[in-house]
């Protein structure tokens, strides 16, 4: 058994037969088994898939799509966090409510401010590390494990640390500024500077990330390509930007997509950011994101049936951008004739 | 063994020798090095931070070299935020969220890898599609079920829900999709042997480098998780992320700002302890799963 497997796994990265969508050829039954064997044989065949797969959409169905659409009918009620059972019928009020709030109309701004500010040079950022990192080095191995360091820092223990070197008054930061002639630049309570604060402490942690995902795509792209084009006289960045970015344009949608979902789901780094008056994104909520804003609602407050209406705005909103985006890369894919 | 989780890796080497087009110049090297600074700087200023007393993290310019004070500012943080419990609970929640994540994935990834049923294709593109809804959606009715159950407070609270991710799904669906063939299905059915047999002995054998590679990211991501055991969990049983926003959401200035940057090298070395280990593995894992995405 041990040398098939082995066997097995050697020929593991050719391609598998087919496209992978077709079934294998059934077996041929082995004549002179009792009917009860077969018949479970064949049970064993039919629902074995359902079984493998039936864990994920238990745990999904119980602790994601429920709770989603108890979440919508908590939103049309009124509802005290301390006595939830008891539950008063306000129809569209909660979210009528919202659209009149100007807190709700800030922490929107704030989340699409402080999504464009970390994602956008994130990615950017991560595709030029990329094809830094695409080429032939000393120390490969030693840059890729650097850049995804962060990666392996928590949500709250960066933000601890940025917090301490974004200190206006003591903070590495404005001392290292200083030394440029910039003075004094209040990280916390300015709504611009706080905003590109917490959208560094994104930055930082996921730039390494998306660069490893962009150079795994490049390195799919044929080499052959490269070589026509240098023969052809064409520039490394004319490579870069003719070549190598519309190769791997499947992933960089991808990963805009998982940015703007972590985007608009940002939290722990305002809450943390903002130390003591973290719940309420600063003094004045210049750095309150939709999240901080829902569980301010939800918990200090205990208005769980506002918060709700906030959680399935979210919803609406993520599809939205997804309806956009969808739209945009089917007329850039239009376009681009591929 | 290694190669069939990392075949970008071997296609590459396999190609180093085609020519000098590809190789980095001076400039290449200035941009990582930089990079590379930028990312590792606030790791050691998180130790120098936390070595150094809390007048001096607290004086500009701020200090560049580690001082004498670390094991101090340690004791002190241990009994401000019961780091012990927390690094415990960490453990045991990022362990058992990643044993259950990688058994389950692997399974789901197999059938909608290897085995036909109908409905395959949808269900498919329902798992991608969950990886889109954010845990805020379900959070309140998630706090209510479980302070139901009287679980407020207890690592169930925070284990249960994460049973299963759709990204460990896709990610076993795409290496196995690849790396195991049909005939080795094949062969163990004509021998007889029932699912579960061809799970364990075909299956597990050949998913293994994936599954430790899953394994690894998964509990990175558990340990890391935030905004749910932020909500569940109080100070009584924290993870270390819960124990950490307690540290450093403490507002006012008599705060010890050297013990919350103790507090986050705490939470933080166990982490970047694997990292050093099995760093290479972890950037294997995430450019494989990365490919076909």
């Amino acid at each position: 058994m041990a040398t098939t497997i082995r066997a097995g796994t050697e020929d593991g990265s050719a391609p598998a037969p087919a496209d992978g969508t077709t079934a294998p050829p059934a077996p041929p039954a082995p004549r002179a088994r009792p009917a009860w064997r077969s018949r479970l044989y064949r049970l064993d065949l039919k629902a074995a898939p359902y079984a493998f797969v039936a864990p994920f959409f238990l745990c999904f169905a119980a602790f994601g799509l429920f709770p989603l659409l108890w979440t919508g009918w908590l939103s049309l009620h009124h509802v005290d966090l301390l006595t939830p059972d008891t539950m008063e019928w306000r129809g569209l009020d909660n979210y009528t409510r919202l659209w009149g709030n100007d807190q709700f109309w800030t922490a929107l701004r704030n989340t699409f401010t402080i999504g464009v500010i970390s994602t956008v040079p994130q990615l950017a950022m991560a595709l030029g590390l990329a094809h830094l990192l695409n080429y032939r080095l000393r120390g490969r191995g030693f840059f890729r494990v650097a850049i995804l360091a962060p990666y392996a820092t928590s949500i709250a223990a960066a933000t601890l640390v940025f917090v301490q070197l974004f200190n206006p008054d003591y903070g590495l930061i404005n001392w290292f500024l200083s030394l440029f002639g910039v003075h004094g630049t209040d990280w916390y309570a300015d709504t611009w500077p706080s905003q590109i604060a917490i959208s560094t402490i994104v930055t930082w942690r996921w730039t390494g990330y998306n660069a490893l995902i962009y150079l795994a795509a490049m390195q799919a792209v044929p080499k052959d390509l490269y070589e026509a084009a240098s023969l052809d006289g064409a520039s490394r960045w004319q490579q870069f930007t003719r070549i190598t970015v519309p190769s791997i344009r499947p992933t960089i949608l991808f990963t805009i997509v998982v940015s703007t979902i972590g985007a608009t789901q940002l939290f722990g780094e305002p809450l943390l950011f903002g130390g003591g008056v973290g719940v309420s994104g600063g003094s004045a909520h210049q750095f309150q994101t939709l999240s901080l804003y829902l569980y301010e609602l939800g918990w200090p407050s205990r208005q769980l049936g506002r918060a709700s209406a906030v959680a399935w705005t979210m919803l609406l909103l993520l599809l939205l951008i997804g309806a956009v985006q969808h739209l945009f890369t089917r007329r850039n894919r239009a376009q681009l004739g591929g | 063994m290694a190669t069939s989780v990392f075949p970008a890796a071997r296609r590459r080497r396999f190609r180093a020798g085609a020519g000098d087009q590809d190789k980095a110049g001076p400039v290449t090297y200035l941009v990582l090095v930089l990079a590379a600074a930028v990312s590792l700087f606030p790791l050691y200023w998180t130790f120098v931070a936390a070595s150094s007393t809390g007048e001096r993290v607290a004086q500009s310019p701020p200090p560049l070299l580690p001082g004498g004070s670390l094991w101090t500012n340690v004791s002190t943080a241990w009994d401000q935020a019961d780091m012990g419990t927390a690094l415990l609970n960490s453990t045991v929640v990022a362990g058992c969220v990643a044993l259950s994540t990688v058994l389950f994935s692997t399974l789901a990834g197999f059938a909608f890898a290897k085995l036909a049923f109908r409905g395959r294709g949808a269900l498919l593109a329902v798992v991608v599609a969950t990886m889109t809804i954010p845990p805020q959606l379900s959070v309140i009715p998630l706090y209510r079920i479980i302070t139901g159950l009287d679980w407020g407070n207890h690592l169930q609270a925070v284990i249960l829900p994460s049973l299963v991710a759709a990204f460990g799904v896709f990610f076993m669906r795409q290496f196995l999709t690849e790396a195991l063939p049909f005939e080795l299905i094949e062969a163990a059915r004509v021998d007889g042997a029932h699912s579960l047999r061809i799970i364990w002995h075909v299956v597990f054998p050949v998913a293994r480098p994936a599954m430790a590679v899953l394994g690894m990211l998964v509990f990175v991501q558990s340990w890391n998780d935030f905004f749910w055991p932020f909500v569940v969990l109080t100070q009584q049983n924290p993870t270390v992320q819960v124990a950490l926003s307690a540290i450093g959401g403490g507002s006012g200035h008599d705060i010890n700002q050297a013990v919350i940057m103790t507090g986050a090298l705490i939470g933080t070395l166990p982490l970047l302890l694997i990292f050093a280990l099995l760093g290479k593995y972890i950037v294997g894992g995430i450019t494989a799963g990365a490919v076909k995405s």
